[in-house]
């Protein structure tokens, strides 16, 4: 039986610099679904020894009120990964989050260690969730492998700014570039079954471009986005939590469709919208939405 | 002896300083007193000249003395020159045992330390201060007892007689020859002197300050020359730089913000947010923000604001430009915004702290507060705040108007981020009360708000909206899991300064610091 955080709600994931305490001290205050405390970039080369024992003291000693831990590792191609890997297991991560991945054997060399690390650290065995990056062209190419990887996965996010660096260009502002890669991705994970994040947004000043990126993902989608900034918080999860208005019309949309379906009726009209069996499972999703963001008010 | 907010107030230091102890915050309703007045010389002579060359010799012409009390005002901030200047020729003349009662100190006066330790300085009277002055009483280098007041509470004081000024130095951006004085133009614009008006009525002596002589009549003024002996010309009374800068660029702090938000939801939640209303806020991030955010609800509800109140920022400013507020009525202006905006708005208006605070008078301004935004450094599960006192135990701050506001309002906010580095701000026990927790309703936290359970008609208002709500005694229990519950700060047995309540009454005290003993 797969793990049963592994399709939470993930609408928001905030990266943090796991250097720096006053970043990681109390994050749960803004809210977000989930934290990613990054060893990775952020980090400078001489100081993942220092970002590790942080990090690792985080997740023993910080309460973080039910805000997933998801931590960033190093890339395989470094000599940090393993021990990244270690402290993850040890501290009691929720997620790892793979930088780099190019395939499905590096998840399977990540699952490994994580393995292994369960073991030596006494952690229920497969209770460490993974999620993948893709950072290449290459890897963006495998999405569909990477996603059927492992049951451990729990979905994965596009790095735009590696990524379109491998693709000879840069991030313009108009999405034009990664258009492709964030088509092709969302499609490889609903058909392993599993999520898909955007990438990050920079520009703190435009918070009013930063909302209609987050609308686009959305229509496209996505499950979230990830975040540099707790300001982006809000707006995404405004964007990505239904309105009353779609509430409650999903709500007598699946009303509807169970009754109707008791009289032998398979499509009708619903506020003057054809309504027939294929509306259902996006209603659900609605309403499951709708509870999962804290919403809900109804009795489905 | 164990005063109102459970502060035990030595019996030697009520019989040293003559005072009361603290019975609650309106204990004093009704009482009644004489006011003070000051000895004055009849003037008599048409042609008197009031103009004096330099500081030495206008405090020879004012019969300075040993043992003196000196009235200064803070409108300056820290770009203030006039306490030193002052104090500097008092030094030189090497005249001793000066007692100083400003309406606030700070940074800029550190080179008084040196005077303290000579016994040039032995009294401080002050809404507060910090600096090297402030580490100088908490380490028992001063010879009396400090007397800490807030805005109100030092008008009261003078004009109840308590606190006889024998001279008072006012800085006057511009003055004529005759001592009119105004706060605006020249180089030294500081918006207002609400501070300096009680000292201009009840000092024996009142000597102008400029840098900034006008061609007579210098009207309207805010100090008139009926009041003053002396006008003495410097080449600077401040530096404009650390009078006033630019308005603070608005906070993106979301941390800031959240409580901003929490605190703009208590407001706009009870009846008191209508037509009309009146508000008060500090200079903090997250008041302005509080500020701006409010702002935005008023314009979509159709809601003006009848009166702002108080020490005065560029948003609130913003908000009378747009007609979202009647009139801005001021004490203090803390940027150029401020500034430019009672020069040229004809609904921004200057008044004085008696005016403003004075707990005795016939009506203050903040009586008729609906709304006081406030900060606090600490707040216990009392709803006792502290804003004077670091929690090292050091002096480092300032009641300012922080108890007459409180006192005056219908729903006094008070907003602290739960913790400051590895401090809880919510704790059992502030280590001053400088403010009694009666008059404080509402505490503004990023981990959640609490009502004061003395206001139980607040909680019905709030209790349906989305705010987190809890307990002040939970907030104190979230900030002691995270960091800890702090050891009290060590204090040795000497006091050395008294936190006097609004009417003169002792809240508590201030005891020498001494280095921490670890147990073994």
């Amino acid at each position: 039986m797969s793990h049963p955080n592994k399709k939470r709600l993930r609408r928001s994931m905030m990266f943090l610099n796991c250097q720096k305490p006053g970043l990681i001290k109390d994050p749960y205050i803004y809210k977000p679904d989930s934290i990613m405390l990054d060893l990775e970039d952020a980090v400078a080369e001489n100081q993942k020894d220092a970002a590790r024992y942080s990090l690792f003291h985080a997740l023993q000693e910080i309460d973080y009120r039910g805000v997933e831990r998801v931590v960033r590792i190093n890339g395989l191609d470094t000599p940090h990964w393993k021990e990244d890997i270690r402290v993850c297991v040890a501290g009691g991560a929720d997620v790892i989050r793979i930088a780099k991945t190019e395939c499905a054997q590096d998840v399977h060399t990540v699952e490994e260690h994580v393995l292994a690390a369960e073991k030596e650290f006494g952690r229920p065995e497969g209770s460490t969730l993974l999620m993948s990056a893709l950072e290449s062209c290459k890897g963006v190419l495998n999405a569909l492998e990477v996603c059927k990887s492992s049951d451990r996965l729990i979905g994965i996010a596009l790095s735009g700014g590696d990524y379109t660096k491998d693709l000879q260009t840069v991030i313009t502002g108009t999405g034009v570039e990664l258009q492709g890669a964030r088509q092709h991705m969302i499609m490889a994970a609903r058909a392993a079954g599993v999520q898909c994040w955007d990438t990050v947004f920079t520009n703190l000043d435009a918070m009013d471009v930063f909302e209609e990126e987050v609308k686009m993902i959305k229509m496209m989608g996505f499950d979230g986005k990830s975040l540099v900034n707790p300001r982006q918080i809000d707006i995404v999860h405004k964007v990505f939590t239904p309105t009353q208005k779609e509430i409650i019309f999903a709500e007598k949309v699946v009303k509807e469709i169970d009754e109707k379906k008791a009289l032998g009726i398979g499509v009708f009209t619903v506020d003057g919208k054809m309504i027939d069996i294929a509306f259902y499972d996006g209603a659900q999703r609605t309403i499951a939405l709708a509870k999962a963001s804290g919403v809900y008010e109804g009795d489905l | 002896m164990i005063n109102a907010v459970g502060r035990d107030i030595p019996e030697e230091v009520l019989k040293a300083t003559g005072k009361d102890i603290f019975k609650g915050a309106y204990a004093n309703a009704g009482v009644e007193y004489q006011k003070g007045a000051p000895r004055v010389r009849a003037n008599g002579d048409p042609n008197r000249d009031k103009q004096v060359s330099s500081i030495a010799e206008v405090l020879k012409l004012c019969g300075i003395r040993d043992g003196m009390t000196l009235g200064f005002h803070h409108h300056f901030r820290e770009g203030d020159y006039v306490v030193n200047m002052v104090m500097e020729e008092i030094h030189r003349m090497g005249i001793k045992d000066i007692t100083i009662c400003a309406s606030s100190l700070g940074k800029a006066h550190d080179p008084l330390l040196p005077m303290i330790e000579d016994g040039t300085i032995t009294g401080i009277e002050s809404s507060g201060v910090r600096g090297k002055i402030g580490e100088a009483i908490s380490t028992g280098k001063l010879k009396n007892i400090a007397v800490m007041r807030s805005h109100g509470g030092r008008v009261r004081a003078v004009e109840a007689g308590e606190v006889h000024l024998d001279i008072s130095f006012i800085g006057a951006p511009t003055c004529d020859k005759c001592g009119n004085m105004r706060a605006n133009g020249g180089k030294s614009d500081c918006g207002v002197l609400s501070y300096a008006m009680v000292d201009a009525q009840y000092a024996d002596k009142v000597v102008a300050i400029t840098d900034c002589l006008v061609p007579f009549p210098n009207i309207p003024a805010s100090i008139s020359m009926i009041d003053v002996d002396y006008v003495v010309v410097v080449d600077e009374i401040g530096n404009p730089a650390k009078i006033a800068s630019g308005a603070a660029k608005p906070t993106t702090d979301l941390r800031k913000l959240k409580m901003a938000d929490y605190c703009t939801q208590v407001v706009v939640n009870t009846p008191y947010f209508k037509d009309g209303f009146s508000y008060q806020t500090g200079v903090g991030g997250a008041s302005i923000a509080s500020t701006i955010s409010l702002g935005k609800i008023m314009e979509e509800r159709g809601i003006t604001m009848g009166l702002a109140l108080g020490g005065i920022t560029t948003p609130i400013c913003s908000l009378l430009e747009k007609g979202l507020i009647r009139k801005v009525v001021d004490t203090q202006d803390f940027d150029l915004g401020a500034i430019e905006s009672i020069k040229k708005n004809p609904n921004h208006i200057e008044i004085s702290g008696s005016e403003y605070a004075n707990p005795f008078n016939k009506g203050a301004y903040v009586n008729q507060l609906d709304f006081v935004i406030l900060a606090s450094l600490e707040v216990d599960v009392n709803f006792n705040c502290n804003v004077v006192v670091g929690s090292d135990g050091m002096i480092t701050g300032a009641q300012g108007g922080h108890p007459d506001t409180a006192a005056g309002a219908k729903c006094t906010i008070v907003i602290a981020p739960l913790l400051q580095g590895r401090i809880p701000a919510v704790c059992t026990n502030v280590t001053t009360v400088t403010t009694p927790g009666e008059t404080v309703d509402v505490v503004v936290t990023d981990y959640g708000v609490a009502v004061n359970p003395r206001r139980q008609d607040l909680m019905e208002c709030l209790k349906d909206t989305k705010l987190p709500l809890k307990t002040i005694e939970e907030l104190r229990d979230i900030a002691y899991s995270i960091v800890g519950e702090p050891e009290p700060v060590q204090f040795g047995d000497r006091v050395v300064g008294v936190i006097e309540a609004r009417d003169g009454s002792i809240i508590d005290v201030v005891r020498e610091i001494k280095t921490y003993e670890f147990q073994d």
